[in-house]
């Protein structure tokens, strides 16, 4: 795709709407269970369900991962804060009204770094404003029977499993300019909030959800156009389709003399297009007014503090400090703290002092693919961080070879151990004697004169063949760098 | 009967909780046809339970302080298992699946459920009259109303069918009924007591109180229903005092501020002026010093109050569309209809009309004017008695402007209605407990209340003051005989 702004000066300006479920055990005014996944209208209870009589009850913990979430964006959490109700007749809004926050949020006016790195293209920072964060409850689901939505449907089910539960409503400033930079900055919010342990951030199972914003300007100047709402991305790469989709939509539009109408429209992800839902007349009035069930927000400066204390170290220091002190590159930099569990694995390797780039390479490569093939995470092996430490100096030290480390690993991951015990109990150390790899080429040798012949003939490719040859013979455990050089002079040498 | 007596009688076993319980449901039978107090008479399970307390009686069990006594429960209060309509087409089938804070308190006290008495719907009214099962009477003379929106709570209690009841009161809705029925009815402060359960009609407004005959018996229930609530965040953690064994304190000194702007009211019976005026000067006789204090905000209570009690009714009552629970219209084609039928027909017109109201002064547009405008003045009416009481301890007024009027009599003039609750409006815009207290009657033989205001949480002080004054003129001893059907 051709670098939007080299489209006759064309700057698309978008903004991110994101709203993430925050992980309390329970419901953000009431005690029932957040358990995704259950069979429908089982985690639910009179306050849920909206029965006459029920009151709603900020839950501590709740206000303690907003507040957290704040923080780690950079925001300024308010020292005067409410619920309001914001109102609207759906039927997966069981009292018809939604509490949420509407003039005085929990925080404002924060921002967050983000380090976009694209194949072809220079990796570039970007520092994406954020108005403000906010909690509110989510809605219940709705099933249609015959359609895709409430009209044409035969009948609709209502499950108020979802209802209830606490969202942070986090909207950015509109400063981000590019589908990447968008999908880029939800997947750093994403991996703050997993960071933080606030949410598990899952697109899929809708703990995160993003609307974008999205119009365009001639200029970098020029007043900001038309917005237009997309919903329905339920990946970072469509949220990237999605907004290079639009940006290349609305340009033609405009440049074809049409007006871009204000309006909601849908990601298709199957027909990647954004396609027009049917556009409201008129801005909804939600008639929003203070909760008086619920009183002002108040948070201690001693709870705040020590909130603040517990924060972690959050991904984009971790990324500047592994690139600048640690001296990786930011490549493996931002690929060993996408994940806090892996980075804090490698920081916990580190101390035990293992080299940082193997340490890396090792956690990136063999032991990212195992976790993989076998779908689990870092946190569900038994190797301790230590014990990979240890492993790394072998290897560095020449005690073992790459390939046997290769060969061990598996086992070491499933039953943990110290390395070298393991070694030494099956005599698996390095064989980089000269004179011993000698006299097994030297037998090589003996065994395959066609293929000695053949190398000294000119078919010098045949090197490889005695490499493995004595790799084999060795069990994997000669010495790489030795085995090539002791292979390469002995086949060389002229026949005596 | 009250409270103190009957329990009494249950203690020295001359009666068993079975006997007592089965009197009053004998009442209920002879007397409801005509007061049409009971929405529900709850006969099994009262006698089940008065059955229990005395086979615990029997086995020598301490029992708890309500333990026997029949009460009767506003049918806007949630029972569990049992039906809890409101008054409403809307939940005439709704049976809740969990119990109110204070019925809860009520049956670890030991009390007996008689039945769930008749209400405006929604609690919205001031005589009973827009109830959707008809109209309750007062037991005084059944042309009148026995006010509203708790008039079968204030009815069952002064007709005889219970010992004491609990209602609510959002704008007036226990004092003005109390006054038109001759009874004691407490509003306690803002928050003393949970509102969970409670159906809501005006969160920042609606407490649950009681109607019984002495104030004796208000401090007996007060003191089981009273107390913080995790459940409610809007109910306080402050301890609970003992306010029956306080009652006795003295009063003499006690500064009474009457608020003249009370009195000055055009629309006001001069009869209940001079019983008000006149329970003054007996109060002075027991040592309070009597003295005229200024709240210039006071009237504007009601304007205030028909603004912000309906918005938030609007959205307080938003939940009920027919989706999930309560009343559904038939053969709608579409989710709108099911909504709007539903509603149509589920809500009474006094219902329509106030949650249109409610809608339209929260709107874009009009909110400022209209909501944030009225929560300023509230905010006025509420310095006006932080400076009043800064002056006195206790201030008084008559509790409505006229005695019980007809039925039928404001039924084309909605804000003739409203105007019933003049003198109630502003304590529960201000959070403060008041108190109606029976002074005398009128000419025609109807009940005239006074109306006591306390400062936030002083329910103890204005009890006492009331507690004394009762004791000393015993009022109700001479009520008149009439057309009415008391005891």
């Amino acid at each position: 795709m051709a670098s939007l702004t080299g489209q006759e000066g064309w700057e698309a300006v978008i903004g991110l709407e994101t709203h993430v479920q925050l992980g309390t055990n329970s419901k953000i005014f009431t005690q029932a269970s957040t358990n995704f996944g259950d069979d429908p209208n089982t985690n639910i209870n009179p306050m849920v369900c909206g029965l006459p009589g029920t009151l709603p009850v900020l839950n501590k913990k709740v206000l303690e991962y907003a507040v957290k979430a704040a923080m780690a964006l950079n925001l300024k959490v308010a020292e005067h804060s409410k619920f309001d109700r914001k109102q609207y007749f759906y039927p997966d809004l069981p009292k018809n009204y939604q509490i949420s926050q509407y003039d005085e949020p929990i925080a404002e006016d924060g921002w967050i770094e983000v380090e976009i790195a694209e194949k072809g293209k220079e990796t570039y920072i970007k520092k994406i404003g954020i108005e403000r964060l906010h909690m509110e409850e989510d809605a219940g689901k709705l099933v249609h029977v015959g359609s895709d939505g409430l009209s044409g449907s035969k009948y609709s089910l209502v499950d108020y499993n979802r209802a209830g539960i606490a969202l942070a409503e986090i909207v950015s400033k509109p400063d981000l300019r590019t589908g990447r930079e968008a999908a880029e900055y939800a997947s750093e919010i994403r991996r703050i909030m997993r960071y933080l342990g606030v949410s598990d951030g899952n697109m899929q199972e809708g703990s995160l959800r993003c609307d974008v914003n999205i119009s365009v300007r001639q200029g970098n100047h020029a007043p900001f156009g038309v917005k237009v709402e997309i919903k329905n991305m339920n990946s970072f790469s469509a949220i990237q389709k999605a907004c290079e989709y639009e940006i290349t939509r609305q340009i033609k539009a405009i440049t074809e003399g049409q007006r871009i109408v204000q309006e909601t429209r849908l990601w298709d992800e199957s027909k990647q297009i954004t396609t027009s839902m049917r556009s409201k007349e008129v801005a909804s009035d939600y008639r929003y007014f203070p909760d008086p069930d619920l009183g002002p927000i108040e948070i201690e400066r001693d709870r705040r503090t020590s909130w603040n204390y517990e924060l972690p170290e959050l991904p984009a220091s971790k990324r500047h400090r592994y690139v600048e002190e640690i001296g990786l590159s930011i490549y493996d930099a931002r690929v060993i703290t996408d994940e806090l569990p892996m980075a804090e694995y490698f920081e916990s390797a580190m101390a035990s002092g293992a080299e940082p780039k193997a340490l890396a390479n090792w956690l990136m490569g063999d032991i990212s693919a195992y976790l993989n093939s076998n779908k689990i995470t870092i946190q569900d092996i038994r190797l301790y961080p230590s014990q990979l430490a240890e492993l790394v100096k072998l290897i560095s030290n020449g005690s073992i070879s790459g390939k046997i480390a290769k060969d061990i690993l598996p086992e070491l991951i499933e039953e943990g151990g110290s390395p070298a015990t393991l070694i030494a109990e099956r005599g698996l150390a390095m064989i980089s004697d000269t004179n011993e790899l000698k006299a097994i080429m030297s037998s090589l040798m003996g065994l395959h004169p066609d293929e000695t012949k053949a190398f000294r003939d000119g078919k010098t490719k045949l090197q490889g063949f005695f490499v493995g040859q004595l790799m084999k013979q060795t069990g994997g455990k000669a010495d790489p760098k030795v085995t090539n050089k002791v292979v390469l002079d002995m086949l060389n040498a002229t026949a005596d | 009967m009250g409270i103190v007596e009957s329990r009494e009688l249950l203690q020295k076993g001359e009666v068993s909780a079975l006997e007592l319980t089965d009197q009053y449901l004998r009442r209920i039978q002879e007397v409801d046809p005509k007061v049409h107090a009971f929405l529900e008479v709850t006969s099994e399970r009262a006698r089940s339970d008065a059955n229990r307390i005395d086979e615990r009686r029997a086995k020598g069990e301490i029992l708890p302080a309500l333990a026997g006594i029949p009460i009767a429960i506003k049918d806007n209060i949630c029972t569990k298992g049992i039906r809890t309509t409101c008054s409403s087409r809307m939940l005439e089938s709704f049976i809740p699946p969990y119990e109110s804070t204070v019925t809860e308190r009520l049956w670890k006290a030991g009390a007996i459920l008689i039945g769930k008495t008749n209400l405006d719907e929604f609690a919205m009214g001031s005589s009973t009259e827009t109830s959707a099962f008809g109209a309750s009477a007062n037991p005084w003379n059944s042309n009148r109303v026995p006010g509203g929106s708790s008039g079968g709570s204030a009815a069952a209690v002064a007709s005889g069918e219970c010992i004491a009841s609990l209602g609510s009161d959002t704008g007036g809705s226990i004092r003005q009924p109390a006054a038109f029925c001759g009874l004691v009815g407490l509003k306690p402060t803002y928050g003393r007591v949970s509102r969970w359960g409670l159906v809501a009609f005006a969160s920042s407004l609606d407490q649950i109180g009681s109607f019984t005959n002495s104030v004796a018996d208000a401090a007996e229930l007060l003191h089981v229903i009273a107390g913080e609530d995790y459940k409610d965040a809007t109910c306080l953690k402050v301890s609970v005092p003992n306010y029956k064994s306080i009652l006795q304190k003295s009063i003499s000194g006690l500064r009474i501020g009457l608020i003249k702007e009370c009195f000055n009211t055009e629309g006001l019976d001069p009869q209940v002026a001079n019983k008000v005026k006149h329970a003054a000067s007996q109060l002075e006789s027991l040592g309070c010093e009597i003295v005229e204090v200024s709240c210039p905000q006071f009237n504007y209570g009601i304007a205030t109050y028909y603004v912000i009690a309906p918005s938030e009714a609007s959205a307080n009552l938003a939940r009920y569309d027919g989706v999930k629970y309560g009343y559904r219209s038939e053969g709608t084609e579409n989710l709108a209809s099911i909504t709007s039928r539903s509603r149509a027909e589920g809500f009474g017109s006094e219902v329509q009309r106030r949650i249109l109201i409610g809608t339209y002064a929260l709107s874009a547009g009009y909110v400022d004017a209209y909501y944030k405008k009225a929560q300023q003045v509230r905010t006025l009416i509420r310095r006006d008695f932080d400076a009043a009481f800064a002056k006195v301890d206790v201030l008084l007024t008559p509790t409505v402007p006229s005695t019980a009027f007809n039925v039928g009599a404001h039924a084309d003039d909605p804000l003739t209605m409203y105007l019933s609750d003049l003198l109630t409006i502003p304590p529960n815009l201000a959070g403060l407990p008041a108190i109606n207290i029976p002074c005398g009657f009128d000419n025609t033989g109807l009940p005239i209340g006074m109306q006591l205001i306390g400062n936030v949480l002083e329910e103890s002080r204005i009890l006492q003051v009331a507690h004394h004054y009762e004791v000393s003129t015993n009022i109700m001893s001479d009520k008149p005989k009439g057309e009415s059907i008391m005891i």
